[in-house]
């Protein structure tokens, strides 16, 4: 091609701007426009090969309003009632369709896509997004292999796509959803060709106009183009005329773009280079001091700070807390920083520093209400929950909270320290119980239901004086097969020495499935 | 008990019962507290054998308990001194081996200006070395034993007794005396047959116990 422009004389030679799609600046800014479609909840861990149909509700009746290609092979189809494809396949895998999840998805799609390949992305609702492709594609190595990389990307994330890339949005997501290929990229000036033979549905019409097209005859899209417009806005109504026209790029159709807020983030450079404590903390308040003032314009609170410190000789030093809720109380955010101060090298100086708010949630007002009328309060651990895993971790700090079992061992789990948990069942529990129950030997009881008389634990023989029991408690059999004969009858001793124990014999004492009647020490009360 | 003090609570020997006794003697404590602040009670212990629902018998319910479990005895130390200076909770609990005497003067500085009471309970070091001999900076040192019950009427453990030895308190003289062990509450009380014979240590008791 470059040879033929050079053979023309030079007054004859087009251009730059003529020869198209060489110069993408001068492009119509809604023209390259790409359409992904991730195939609706075929996600991760999710076989393709069983056959599997997802269920919604239209209207009043339940129907199929998804389907695996398996189930597909199977006649399983769209719109189907539930009951019917149940009916023909009886282990078709029947899942409730949860739009709302799948919009979050999108969202999240559509901000990775912001993030990640073009500045302007949106949801095309109910499974698609827009990207606008112009002055973009250059950096993903040109738009075919953009392409093949975004079908590659959606099939790790596990999903099938199809991508077209046209001039209009119209254009592509028509193609998107009613091409015969998985990719088409649809070359420019090619529209009209390109839109031709696809059905009159894809050009994103309202259900009544798809049924008035149908009775006038109109099969695909190029049955629609040589009619006059006016005859055909009052056959099939304004609105589809206006789809005709953005689709073939006579009427502009704007993306509206999702939106990727920025972090809050303050930043000091300072004349001098510091390397002292107290410098160091007072950079932080300086800094706090801008940020909370940031973070008040957007009503906002940090739950997770960044501090990244520039040195000298060009290293960066990064220290980072976080909050158990939001907060943007300066004096508190300071004092956890403070306790990063150690892990700050600075080197021969530090010179600019930067506060960044990665994670942030709304905080309002309070009510206050309670307060004000002195009733009583709670008081809010969350401050000092925040001092103290500052210092030695989040995981260190918790909560124990009731389990709903009976095995002793699982009754509790750690939470995180600002939940408030319930409370336990009544029976009596020791204040001490061990990780493992150790074995009790030489044991002198009666069976079945007497406590011990005599045991040896830790090489010392314990005389019985008194005992209370036995509590039966039974394996839980939904967890493991050997727990489920499995008994325990648990008794509350004390020995002559006024030490109370909690022994537990292993097996109810007259059937030998329940156990083997050995005895354990579980615990120890006060 | 001075609130805003730091007291020293041991088992007497080096057995585990004593060492619960001396666990649920403090539990017991702190629920009062926490029942009358309504504020959170933080027990930092390096250990994890604690079990919480024993604890709520006490009237230490897993609301009002924050647990923290770090590493060693001197993150234990940093933490709880961080606590008491922050002020939130109404107790806090821990359960230490090894304290120096310039970190108990520490605490009880900073419990004296939070007005905070902190109850460390005491592990051993050796199996025959009472913690108790070390010199401290506590304002009361107790020395907990469980001892055998009264017998009940029908087959069963009656209330459990503890000997509940003040072995040091500032400004006052030790006593020693055996207390039925924790309600549902947290108070103890005196048992009913010495109720009658020691007048005198019974007002002591209870005005150091409540």
């Amino acid at each position: 091609m470059q040879q033929q422009i050079d053979a023309l004389p030079r007054h004859a030679q087009p251009a730059m701007r003529e020869l198209g799609r060489r110069s993408e600046a001068a492009d119509h800014p809604f023209k390259r426009i790409a359409t992904i479609v991730p195939a609706q909840r075929y996600r991760t861990g999710v076989s393709h090969q069983e056959p599997m149909a997802v269920v919604g509700k239209v209207g009043r009746r339940e129907q199929v309003v998804a389907v695996s290609p398996a189930a597909l092979m199977l006649g399983i189809h769209i719109g189907m009632a539930a009951t019917h494809a149940r009916a023909l396949v009886s282990d078709l895998d029947l899942r409730p369709a949860e739009p709302e999840a799948d919009a979050q998805l999108l969202d999240r799609l559509a901000l990775l896509a912001v993030r990640r390949w073009s500045p302007i992305a949106a949801v095309a609702p109910p499974d698609g997004l827009w990207l606008d492709l112009t002055g973009c594609a250059h950096l993903h190595g040109g738009e075919g292999r953009f392409c093949q990389r975004l079908l590659r990307f959606c099939r790790r994330a596990g999903f099938t796509a199809r991508v077209a890339i046209a001039d209009t949005p119209g254009v592509a997501h028509a193609l998107a959803r009613f091409g015969p290929d998985d990719l088409t990229i649809v070359t420019s000036g090619d529209t009209v060709r390109a839109l031709a033979p696809l059905p009159v549905a894809a050009l994103r019409l309202e259900q009544a106009t798809l049924i008035a097209a149908r009775r006038f005859g109109f099969e695909t899209v190029a049955d629609l183009l040589p009619v006059a417009r006016g005859p055909l806005a009052r056959r099939l109504g304004l609105p589809a005329i206006h789809r005709l026209d953005q689709a073939l790029g006579a009427v502009a159709e704007p993306i509206t773009p999702h939106s990727d807020p920025a972090m809050p983030m303050v930043e000091r450079r300072l004349l001098e280079p510091i390397g002292t404590a107290e410098a160091i903390g007072q950079v932080m308040a300086d800094l706090l001091d801008d940020l909370v003032l940031v973070l008040q314009a957007r009503g906002l609170g940090a739950r997770a700070l960044r501090l990244v410190a520039l040195r000298v000789d060009g290293g960066e030093q990064m220290v980072a807390i976080g909050t158990s809720r939001p907060s943007r109380d300066a004096a508190h955010l300071l004092r956890l920083l403070k306790l990063r101060i150690e892990r700050i090298d600075p080197g021969l100086g530090l010179e600019q520093f930067r506060l960044v708010a990665p994670h942030t949630e709304p905080l309002g007002a309070v009510d206050l209400g309670q307060v004000l009328a002195g009733e009583a309060l709670m008081r809010d651990p969350a401050r000092l929950v925040d001092v103290v895993a500052g210092r030695i971790g989040e995981e260190a700090v918790y909560r124990i909270a009731p389990v709903a079992s009976h095995v002793p061992e699982r009754a509790v789990r750690r939470v995180s320290p600002i939940a408030v948990p319930g409370g336990w069942p009544k029976w009596q529990r020791p204040v001490r119980l061990f990780a493992k129950p150790e074995p009790l030997w030489s044991v002198m009881a009666l069976l079945p239901d007497q406590p011990p008389r005599r045991f040896e634990w830790r090489g010392r023989t314990h005389k019985v004086v008194a005992g209370d029991g036995p509590e039966r408690i039974h394996g839980e059999w939904w967890r493991r097969d050997q727990e489920v004969w499995a008994v325990r009858d648990y008794f509350r001793i004390e020995d002559a020495d006024g030490g109370r124990y909690w022994v537990f014999r292993r097996g109810d004492g007259v059937d030998n499935a329940t156990g083997d009647l050995s005895w354990w020490i579980h615990g120890i009360f006060a | 008990m001075r609130a805003g003090a730091l007291h020293e609570v041991s088992a007497a020997s080096c057995a585990l019962v004593d060492d619960a006794a001396a666990t649920l003697f403090i539990a017991g404590i702190a629920a009062r507290e926490a029942l009358a602040t309504g504020a959170p009670v933080l027990w930092a212990s390096c250990r994890n054998d604690l079990y919480a629902p024993g604890v709520a018998q006490a009237g230490l319910p897993a609301a009002s308990v924050i647990h923290v479990q770090p590493r060693d005895d001197k993150a234990l130390l940093a933490v709880i001194e961080d606590a008491v200076r922050d002020g939130t909770p109404c107790v806090v609990i821990a359960e230490v081996r090894r304290i120096s005497m310039v970190a108990g003067r520490r605490l009880q500085l900073a419990s004296a200006e939070a007005d905070l009471p902190i109850l460390l309970l005491r592990q051993r070091r050796q199996r025959e070395r009472d913690p108790l001999e070390e010199p401290s900076a506590a304002w009361t040192r107790w020395r907990i034993a469980s001892a055998p019950s009264l017998p009940v009427e029908a087959a069963g453990v009656g209330r459990p007794q503890w000997q509940v030895e003040l072995a040091r308190q500032r400004g006052g003289e030790p006593f020693s005396l055996i207390l039925e062990g924790c309600d549902e509450t947290g108070r103890l009380a005196v048992p009913a047959a010495s109720a009658d014979r020691a007048v005198a240590a019974v007002g002591t008791a209870r005005q150091a116990a409540a």
